[in-house]
């Protein structure tokens, strides 16, 4: 686990990346409450101008959102977490799925043992956050 | 048509309130792909000094928009919920949110402004368990299109 005193402004969190497949979505919608049917409908995504169904921003936040939590050890050290949705993550009716990369650097410390963490998240290199950070209290 | 600016600063709350369950932080977690053993296993979270399983720093998402959905779908508000795209989201916790916990909370309209053609309509929810502050949570909405001088 990462402490405090060994942390520098500069310090990159362990890379992760994710597979996100229809069933996630699914699973995610009846997990979270979101049943927006632009998020398990092909038919009505197409129909409202997107490219296929979208995975739900919220599920793209909460997987990123796993880079920090996994760093810190215990989840409940994130004091907050906001991001901007910059782009939709397709997702296609296949066996692959759609790959989510997140990477993560320490972008300030603050008084009182909090870091601000800055995360980058792409699919096939295009942002589909913006804007995205974590603050974290650390031993 | 653009947003009804005179909704800014109009509030509402919760009427139900919002009981967190081990059952609803497991699913929340699994569903997320995340099975550390503090969302799931009581003895853990409680060895690290929590009451309870915790929730997943997005797991206020999972509350809904049960106390904003009667200012949201006022149609003298003018939103039309198929020109919506989720913008931006935030959540600051002023502490864990953990199993048990029985939240109330209160949303307000804090800002409507033109992006472009867009109109953003920014919500800020204050969540409380028995009158604690639990989190602060921001939520922007992209209203396509709408802005003033948009057909």
């Amino acid at each position: 686990m990462p402490t405090f005193d060994d942390t520098e402004v500069g310090t990159e969190l362990p890379g992760q990346s994710f597979t996100v497949q229809r069933s996630d979505l699914v699973r995610y919608a009846g997990a979270s409450g979101d049943f927006n049917v632009i998020h398990w409908n092909e038919r009505v995504a197409r129909e409202v101008g997107l490219p296929n169904v979208i995975a739900h921003g919220m599920l793209t936040m909460a997987m990123s959102g796993r880079l920090v939590t996994d760093w810190v050890g215990d989840p409940a050290a994130v004091l907050a977490y906001s991001v901007r949705f910059s782009n939709p993550v397709v997702v296609p009716d296949d066996e692959e799925g759609t790959l989510l990369v997140v990477a993560g650097t320490v972008q300030e410390k603050l008084a009182d043992n909090l870091v601000v963490v800055s995360l980058t998240a792409t699919v096939a290199a295009l942002p589909v956050l913006a804007a995205a950070r974590a603050v974290v209290r650390l031993p | 048509m653009a947003l009804n600016r005179s909704f800014v600063g109009r509030r509402a709350a919760s009427t139900a309130p919002f009981d967190v369950t081990r059952g609803d932080i497991k699913r929340f977690a699994l569903a997320m792909g995340d099975s550390h053993p503090v969302y799931l296993d009581p003895a853990v979270a409680q060895s690290l000094g929590h009451p309870d399983v915790v929730a997943p720093p997005t797991f206020l998402i999972s509350m809904g928009n049960s106390a904003g959905g009667s200012l949201l779908s006022d149609p003298d508000l003018g939103l039309d919920f198929s020109r919506v795209v989720h913008g931006e989201q935030g959540f600051e916790l002023h502490r864990p949110v953990c199993a048990g916990d029985v939240l109330a909370s209160e949303i307000r309209i804090d800002q409507i402004r033109d992006a472009g053609h867009n109109e953003l309509l920014t919500l800020i929810t204050e969540v409380t368990s028995a009158g604690e502050r639990v989190a602060t949570v921001t939520n922007t909405l992209v209203s396509r299109g709408t802005a003033a001088g948009q057909s």
